[in-house]
């Protein structure tokens, strides 16, 4: 038998290349050095994500990524960064990284409360590599992501977050990751959120890029809840240039009795990979993912997770909206693992979407492996059009086409919107929401009572 | 005010014909009634008055006041005056009540030129057309129909007309599934409508609904066409005699 040894794309040669020119002055030095290492062959091993793997199997990443672009070394300032640093849209202080590089003049460090620290990874790279490491190992259920390998090989910067067991933050914790679209360049960061036993916070990642350049992100956030945490996570994903290809993985480890509660939101995303994986390493955890997802054009996005209920009595629940215009794709593969002794388990799993145009595409892909016998799991997925009686309804009643699709569009998403507690950033993405729909075929803005 | 003259309709996608030349007017300050069997065509009607897309209109034409309204859509309809009290209201989740009102009331105010209501004009109007028709504060916060009984989607689809003051009412079987004191209720807020300016076309199966709304004239329609027009003593000989006579069983 001939043994096949497969080609290395452009793409995979020139990220070999860079990976041998730059290894030596990434952050992290022992151990850290060694998995950057190990990470990087496993990738080679296995190359860019494509079709024929299952859990790639609508985002092909091999043929996306015609060529790696250059890692961004240096900070880039423009006027655009500057105005949006001077914007506040949220109120809750605000950590910086421009281009995956932290920016400690840009972030609300000074007068911390108690309770919260900050600083840049490749700091805490530098300072205590090892400890770090570990945060840079892969869940289980993801240790065969290139992306991911790729993502510790080159993560060269991000954000190290600890809050202290016990401590309650009244507002939200803000990660603002901006792109400076100056150069076509690739972004490589992962940050780091560690929250201590009892702590309660709201963090609110915001991605989005100010400049003209399309760009490639691969950013990941561990967050490592403690137990009887209870963490509400925002992550917003907006502004981005349609030739953008980013992946965004999130790694969360939850203790016992601890809840995380998140809403991931689409829009003007470009081509976007959102993949979760969510480990319940403790028992009487309760976990929530949903998302919306606005799309049009050619826009591309694929929001895979994986529920990994490895202790009993836990809970999870997924609920996915998705508006796919255009001719833009929108992929919900999702899937609920109950490991043997993880009893008890609730599991339910939605992913809904409505297709505005005949050439908008919708991927719905849920799974459950389950192994254990006294769990409750379901899921359900639907791909539908615009209720044509609802349109005449509201029609009958005198609010013109747009606008009453736009009434219905609006309540379709705002189901989950609602699920965002801070009042604040509920705001901020009801007008992301509004704002879309206020741009499709010139249809007016909702009048609200 | 409402004349319809030879209208033919089919099912868009299939070739069934349900309205077969049919000829009706309903003059302003007038009530008239429809009665007829399942099947006749008579929520057909209404849906095709009012613009819903599921429909061809091989023949005829509907004129408001004069004005052609079939190549409107249902919004410009609205607009113009026509209202149709559904049969069965749609539930739209996540749309709330008082939002859904204030945007209907403001999209026709703007159609015919109009400043947009204020808030506190557009919560007096509602407060107060909702006492009327005995309406709970609480279930206009919530998503519009969702779990609403059969009865409270009757009183809302009344408490819309009551708010967009339309010309020309058309009330599809708006009796059904109402119990006596929810019907006498709607009733009253339909006859409180009652104007010189204002035409009813109230579409029944029953007699029942005619106690309370007395028509002034009333129509049999039969296999798509009215087939026999009378005054209000017609009502009583078709409670009666029931449609047999007119070429299909009751």
């Amino acid at each position: 038998m001939a043994i096949i040894t497969p080609l290395k794309t452009a793409a995979e040669q020139q990220l070999a290349e860079q990976f041998a020119n730059i290894k030596a002055e990434l952050p992290g030095a022992g151990a850290m050095r060694k998995l950057r290492e190990d990470a990087f062959s496993g990738f080679e091993a296995k190359g860019l994500p494509h079709r024929r793997l299952e859990s790639w199997r609508y985002t092909d990443l091999r043929t996306l990524l015609r060529e790696a672009k250059p890692l961004v070394r240096r900070p880039a300032r423009s006027q655009a960064i500057a105005d949006r640093l001077a914007l506040q849209t949220i109120a809750g202080r605000r950590f910086v990284t421009i281009d995956g590089l932290f920016s400690a003049a840009d972030s609300d460090l000074n007068g911390l409360p108690a309770g919260g620290s900050v600083r840049s990874l490749a700091e805490a790279l530098t300072e205590a590599p090892d400890a770090i490491a570990a945060a840079f190992a892969a869940p289980e259920v993801a240790r065969d992501d290139s992306a991911l390998m790729l993502n510790a090989a080159f993560a060269q910067d991000g954000v190290v977050l600890d809050i202290a067991p016990g401590t309650t933050f009244e507002q939200p914790l803000v990660l603002l990751a901006l792109g400076s679209g100056q150069s076509e360049a690739a972004i490589v960061s992962r940050s780091l959120v560690r929250i201590g036993a009892g702590a309660k916070v709201t963090i609110v990642e915001l991605q989005e890029n100010v400049g003209p350049a399309p760009v490639q992100i691969n950013h990941a956030t561990c967050y490592v809840v403690g137990d009887g945490a209870e963490v509400q996570h925002v992550r917003m994903v907006t502004r981005q240039r349609a030739e953008t290809v980013q992946v965004q993985s999130l790694l969360v480890e939850l203790g016992g009795h601890a809840a995380f509660d998140s809403v991931a939101v689409a829009v003007n995303c470009g081509l976007l990979r959102q993949q979760s994986f969510l480990r319940y390493g403790g028992e009487h955890s309760r976990a929530a993912l949903r998302g919306i997802n606005l799309l049009r054009r050619r826009e591309h996005s694929d929001v895979t997770l994986v529920m990994d209920h490895a202790a009993a009595h836990g809970e999870s629940r997924e609920l996915f909206k998705s508006i796919v215009d255009g001719e833009a794709t929108g992929v919900f593969q999702g899937k609920v693992i109950v490991r043997p002794h993880s009893q008890k388990t609730d599991g339910g799993m939605k992913s809904h979407a409505l297709l505005l145009n005949d050439g908008a595409t919708m991927f719905n892909k849920p799974e459950l492996e389950i192994f254990a016998d006294d769990v409750v799991c379901g899921h359900g997925a639907t791909v539908a059009q615009i209720d044509a009686e609802q349109l005449f309804y509201l029609m009958a009643r005198g609010l013109p086409r747009p606008q009453a699709e736009a009434l219905v569009l609006a309540a379709f998403v705002g189901e989950v919107a609602d699920f965002v507690s801070d009042e604040g950033v509920h705001e901020i993405v009801g007008r992301e929401i509004d704002a879309w729909l206020a741009q499709r075929d010139g249809a007016p803005r909702l009048g609200a009572a | 005010m409402l004349e319809i003259r030879n209208l033919t309709v089919k099912i868009a996608d299939e070739d069934k014909q349900i309205l077969n030349g049919l000829n009706l007017t309903v003059n302003a300050g007038e009530v008239a009634a429809i009665m007829g069997p399942n099947g006749s065509g008579k929520s057909t009607l209404s849906y095709v008055i009012a613009g819903k897309e599921d429909y061809e209109v091989l023949d005829g034409e509907i004129l408001l006041n004069g004005e052609n309204i079939l190549e409107m859509e249902a919004d410009a309809r609205a607009a113009a005056g026509i209202f149709l009290a559904f049969q069965y209201p749609l539930e739209i989740p996540g749309v709330a009540t008082m939002t859904f009102l204030k945007a209907a009331m403001n999209a026709q105010r703007k159609a015919r030129g109009e400043a947009e209501l204020l808030t506190p004009d557009f919560i007096k109007q509602v407060n107060g057309a909702a006492d009327k028709l005995g309406i709970d504060r609480e279930m206009l916060r919530r998503p519009l129909n969702v779990g609403f009984s059969g009865g409270e989607k009757k009183r809302m689809e009344i408490l819309q007309m009551a708010l967009l003051q339309p010309s020309m009412c058309i009330l599809d079987e708006t009796d059904s599934g109402l119990d006596i004191d929810a019907l006498r209720i709607v009733a009253e807020g339909v006859n409180a409508l009652r104007a010189q300016n204002r035409g009813f076309l109230v579409i029944t199966h029953y007699q029942r609904l005619l106690d309370h709304i007395v028509p002034d004239t009333v129509h049999v329609m039969s296999k798509g066409r009215i087939v026999r027009s009378g005054g209000k003593e017609l009502a009583l000989e078709l409670e009666k005699s029931g449609y047999a006579a007119y070429g299909e069983a009751a």
